[in-house]
């Protein structure tokens, strides 16, 4: 019994790394391109709305006009995704539109839509974290994490 | 191309000779498993209905129905699949020249959780059912049972059918539809269809009519692989043990299929299907394609091709059956590949055990071979 699954073993291992050198590979330089471009012009976007804000309204503080942007920004995203065309944006951008704010919105706005359709309870609200469950989760213990190293660290000093 | 490459890079382990002579644990039993069908069912009427992208695939001129909206004016995407498995059992029903009553039984399939849209249409058409579940291999699934009815002499009328539909896939295997996330270049896209096939006893009325010679129950093949966006490269294996039990016990050889066709294995799983075969001694010549790397062109961006029941079975159901009604295919050989996977299973750390059942169709016609 040992023998056959020590072969099936190497059967396994053997056509997994052939399935390893035939299957095709992401080119890593083109999609570092595709997300820098992205998300760069997210960034850009993000900064002239920025100036526009502290123009329009110049007496708001650096924070507000950051949260008047991100909001704007988050908007945007949603808005993008409702109308269909931020999942084909994203196929090219990669990371570049995962990691801004906007892949967090469109993340959130997707499942929305996406579980509506079993009513608002048991749909939305419920489904509504299937994918930024991670992101927040992590964010929140990675956080602490950090908060607490850095209360030790600043404590001690 | 790719062949060469793989010759190229494979280790000293990896040889030929020794990928043949080792030990196979599983599959490749001497038992035999070919059913035969002597009294040769006849496949009298069929339809496919596909989406709007498979339609403006290479093979879009073929399908009976094309649905250009992906709702189909329906509220869930759900319903839609259900309403596109009815247009497909109806229509097929119709083809045959019959009513819905004159049908004995529908055996169907379909790929979301308990099998929710052929068990609803089936509530709504009315008819004895029988749900059967072989992920994309659905489709030779249940004609080798219809088959087996019809030649046994239960039934005299039964209907094969299944159906998917891209955005119910998505979310039942994936991500929601319009999250914004890249796929790997070796990932699938999941066909938007359905199609159905009527299998009636032979009598003189269905003599003109293709019919099921044999079919072959496959046996679970995993490999060992375990990433689910790499199908092809799970199910080559399955439909490989398929095949070479389909050549050893059938006493067919390769040359006696006008077409050989596999399911969904995509254009990766069909150059990996091709390699496997060769060091098995096997060379697959032009009459082998894949279902997968025909239904959708270049340009559409599906990567390694089509995946879902309905890939192979919009095709077998429109481009195939025409061939082999006109004659121009003699005998086709159909295997659909299966992956039996769950996303929990794979979350979970388990491998991917896939199938391939196949069923052999010949026209009652010519065909190239026989002159």
């Amino acid at each position: 019994m040992s023998e056959e699954s020590n072969a099936i073993k190497q059967r396994n291992d053997r056509y997994n790394k052939y399935v390893e050198t035939v299957t095709p590979k992401t080119s890593i330089p083109k999609a570092l391109f595709h997300s820098f471009c992205i998300g760069g012009l997210t960034c850009m976007i993000g900064q002239g709305i920025g100036d526009v804000v502290k123009v329009a309204a110049p007496n708001l503080s650096t924070d507000m006009v950051a949260n008047i942007t991100s909001m704007l920004l988050v908007t945007i995203a949603i808005l993008f995704t409702g109308l269909g065309f931020y999942d084909v944006i994203a196929r090219q951008g990669g990371a570049g539109s995962f990691l801004p704010i906007t892949g967090f919105a469109n993340a959130m706005a997707s499942a929305s839509m996406e579980f509506k359709t079993e009513g608002l309870i048991f749909g939305t609200s419920t489904k509504l974290f299937t994918v930024v469950g991670p992101v927040v989760v992590n964010g929140v213990v990675w956080s602490t994490v950090a908060g607490l190293l850095n209360l030790w660290i600043l404590g001690m000093y | 191309m790719i062949f060469k490459h793989v010759k190229r890079s494979r280790p000293e382990s990896m040889s030929a000779e020794n990928e043949i002579n080792m030990p196979m644990p599983t599959g490749f039993s001497p038992r035999p498993r070919v059913m035969r069908f002597f009294n040769t069912p006849r496949i009298v009427g069929r339809m496919s209905v596909v989406g709007e992208k498979e339609s403006k695939g290479p093979l879009g001129r073929y399908f009976s129905r094309c649905e250009t909206d992906d709702k189909m004016g329906e509220k869930t995407f759900e319903r839609a699949e259900l309403r596109m498995f009815d247009t497909a059992v109806r229509g097929a029903v119709r083809d045959a020249r019959l009513d819905i009553r004159d049908v004995d039984l529908l055996i169907s399939g379909d790929l979301l959780n308990q099998m929710t849209t052929s068990s609803y249409a089936a509530r709504d058409i009315g008819v004895p059912h029988i749900g059967v579940y072989g992920a994309c291999s659905t489709m030779t699934e249940s004609l080798m049972i219809a088959g087996a009815f019809v030649d046994s002499g239960y039934f005299s009328t039964v209907v094969g059918a299944v159906s998917s539909h891209f955005a119910t896939a998505e979310r039942q295997f994936r991500y929601p539809l319009e999250y914004g996330c890249q796929r790997p270049p070796y990932a699938q896209w999941t066909v938007t269809g359905a199609a159905a096939a009527v299998v009636a006893k032979n009598c003189k009325e269905t003599e003109r009519f293709p019919k099921i010679v044999c079919a072959i129950p496959g046996i679970i093949t995993d490999f060992g692989t375990n990433d689910l966006n790499n199908m092809g490269a799970a199910m080559a294996p399955a439909a490989m043990d398929t095949m070479y039990t389909l050549l050893t016990q059938s006493g067919y050889n390769v040359d006696d299929f006008d077409l050989m066709v596999t399911g969904d294995l995509g254009k990766l799983g069909s150059d990996i299907l091709r390699d496997l075969m060769r060091r098995r001694g096997i060379k697959l010549g032009q009459n082998y394609i894949d279902c997968g790397n025909m239904i959708y062109d270049v340009y559409q961006k599906c990567y390694q091709g089509g995946s879902g029941c309905a890939c192979s079975a919009t095709i077998f159901t429109s481009f195939i059956m025409d061939k082999l009604m006109k004659g121009e295919y003699k005998r086709v050989a159909y295997l659909a590949t299966g992956a039996l996977m769950s996303t929990q299973s794979c979350y979970q750390g388990e491998t991917i055990p896939c199938i391939s059942h196949a069923v052999i169709v010949e026209s009652p016609y010519g065909g190239k071979n026989n002159g």
